[in-house]
């Protein structure tokens, strides 16, 4: 949240002054204030906790998601990430925590206003057909879009020439085609995306990846949450990564990705040499092949001097190979390297 | 903004009724009844030759509330079975993620449901309520003392049972609040016979069955109130013998139960509400 700014047009509304011109000019002169804050983020949440009997689903997670940012939530299945978003949404209770969506909070509905949201569990009323089922929700959002644009709505996930057919007649990626279009129908500032691509095909996911890009060249916030890992890598400005309901890790693609790693075939490695290579990073070894993991902030003459350090060690160098970690790698790590993680 | 979600998911709910068999088995079941009774009373009529006037409007209003205990049945069961899946479907299916993420409040969709239901199972007591009582006027010329009253008090029995599986659906599974209501709908019709039987015999005890059931569950209470607006005031004046049979309706009802039964159906509709909101989806 930005910070407040007084102003003296803010006084107008003193609190003695409650109905008349004074008090609108004071509402208006509110709104001025309101309008020179910066926006807030679009998605806030802080000490989200929830618990299904003995379960902890959601342990303390927290995150923003600024505006315009496209965001992955990742993580193994059961780590929490849709019952996270419900929560956003105000399907859920938490038992602790606070969520506040496009500077509302989430308590009241009209946060949820500029909101679209594709569940997991997506399902739409099989006795509507599909344009009824943009006007439905349209109409719940409060907002009036015209029938021409519900139309370009369906042409955009490829529905155009199924507009009329009921959607009981749909195949389960057709439904979550109808699913998307639902979540943009209303003109979102937000749009929550649960697993998009779980029923669609190669090139359903292409269109999925597609209107992404789309979305975030229109600065619309994305929260998605999926398990293609390589979607998410393509798309995502940011990750946050949930394990056993907590955030393991959250950051820009740069951030948890900077690290580079350096596979090294090498022999006649002396104990000082290999003191030499953990002083690098964090080495692994397999036969004679030695991977460093070098920290992002390396500077350029990283490698040259590790390379002339194990020479003058009397090491024989085969090969080194520079090589960039992939969002899958990380993310295995981070989960592995989780205190009470599944470690292989 | 809360008007607008109300009445666009009574709508809604209206669409569904008309749209799924439920409305098309309705109608069967509704003709079928009918036209049974169309052609029953046209029978009857044809038959009044033996029978003195009395007996002949006796038999014609015992069997008119007979019928109407069948539509009574037929209107139960259908929104009874249309308000089950309402709420606990859609949240099995999945169906009210989408709908409650928007900017709703739970009880506004839950209000339109009702609202809904409310007009599609009153409409249809209307209808077939009034179809019915033209068919006995035309084949028998017997008039009802108080049809409007008769159909209004039809309309609210149904109007009770469909509150109640809208608060069981919020709870149960979409079958198991269909199957409860309807089977406590039957259970309070039975005590109220029990009831009726008690006070022939003049047992205390069978007697306070029938009055508490219809106060837990207004159902039966309601009905005995329309049999009334149905069958010939002089019936049980010319017949005593009669007072306890379960198709007649000794004693009208008063303002305090029809208070008690709004009161009843606002409770249910007030929790259903509570329970609703606090739904994890």
């Amino acid at each position: 949240m930005g910070p407040v700014i007084r102003r003296p047009a803010a006084r107008q509304g003193a609190p003695d002054d409650v109905s008349g011109p004074a008090a609108e000019a004071g509402a208006e002169a509110a709104e001025r204030l309101v309008a020179g804050l910066p926006a807030a983020p679009a998605v806030w949440c802080s000490g989200l906790r929830k618990r299904y009997r003995r379960r902890t689903a959601v342990d303390d997670v927290s995150f923003t998601v600024g505006r315009g940012e496209v965001v992955g939530l990742l993580g193994p299945n059961g780590a929490g990430k849709t019952t996270v978003i419900k929560i956003l949404l105000g399907l859920v209770r938490p038992d602790a925590g606070d969520v506040l969506l496009l500077g509302r909070p989430a308590r009241d509905p009209q946060a949820r206003a500029r909101v679209g949201y594709l569940p997991e569990l997506f399902r739409y009323q099989l006795w509507l057909t599909a344009a009824e089922t943009l006007a439905l929700h349209a109409r719940l959002a409060g907002v009036a879009v015209p029938a021409g644009e519900r139309r370009e709505c369906l042409a955009t996930v490829g529905l155009a020439d199924r507009a009329g057919d009921r959607v009981g007649g749909f195949s389960k990626g057709m439904q979550q085609r109808l699913g998307l279009a639902v979540a943009l129908v209303a003109r979102p500032e937000l749009v929550v995306l649960d697993e998009p691509t779980s029923a669609l095909d190669p090139i359903g996911r292409a269109d999925v990846r597609d209107l992404l890009l789309a979305l975030k060249s229109r600065q619309v916030t994305v929260l998605l949450n999926s398990h293609l890992i390589g979607e998410v890598e393509r798309v995502c400005d940011r990750v946050v990564i949930l394990d056993k309901g907590k955030v393991a890790a959250s950051g820009t693609l740069a951030e948890l990705l900077g690290q580079r790693e350096l596979r090294l075939r090498l022999d006649a490695v002396s104990p000082e040499a290999k003191e030499r290579l953990a002083a690098a990073g964090r080495v692994t070894r397999s036969g004679d092949t030695f991977t460093v993991a070098l920290p992002a902030d390396q500077d350029v003459a990283a490698v040259p001097d590790l390379v002339a350090d194990l020479v003058a060690l009397g090491v024989r160098v085969h090969a080194v190979e520079p090589g960039r970690i992939s969002l899958e790698e990380r993310l295995l790590d981070i989960l592995r390297a989780e205190p009470g993680g599944d470690r292989r | 903004m809360t008007a607008r979600v109300v009445l666009t998911v009574a709508a809604l709910t209206l669409q569904e009724a008309a749209r799924r068999r439920v409305l098309r088995a309705l109608a069967v079941m509704t003709i079928v009844l009918l036209a049974l009774s169309a052609w029953g009373f046209f029978r009857l009529d044809a038959n009044f030759g033996t029978l003195t006037s009395g007996e002949a409007r006796l038999a014609t209003s015992q069997v008119l509330n007979l019928v109407m205990f069948g539509l009574s049945l037929i209107a139960a069961l259908g929104t009874a079975f249309l308000a089950g899946p309402t709420v606990a479907g859609e949240i099995e299916s999945g169906t009210a993620l989408a709908i409650l993420a928007r900017p709703v409040r739970r009880s506004a969709v839950l209000l339109g449901k009702w609202l809904g239901l409310v007009v599609f199972g009153s409409g249809f007591v209307a209808v077939a309520g009034l179809t019915q009582l033209l068919i006995v006027w035309a084949t028998t010329g017997y008039r009802p003392p108080q049809p409007v009253t008769g159909l209004a008090l039809l309309a609210a029995q149904t109007i009770v049972l469909l509150t109640l599986a809208l608060l069981l659906s919020t709870v149960i599974s979409p079958m198991a609040s269909g199957i409860v209501s309807v089977g406590l709908f039957g259970a309070t019709w039975v005590a109220g016979v029990v009831g009726g039987v008690g006070q022939a015999l003049g047992n205390q005890g069978m007697a306070q069955v029938g009055t508490v059931s219809r106060m837990l569950l207004p159902t039966d209470g309601l009905w005995r109130g329309a049999m009334r607006g149905f069958q010939d005031p002089a019936v049980l004046a010319q017949f005593p013998a009669f007072a306890d049979f379960p198709f007649l309706s000794k004693a009208p009802l008063t303002p305090i139960y029809l208070a008690w039964t709004c009161l009843w159906v606002m409770l249910l509709l007030g929790l259903a509400g509570v329970v609703f909101q606090r739904r994890d989806l």
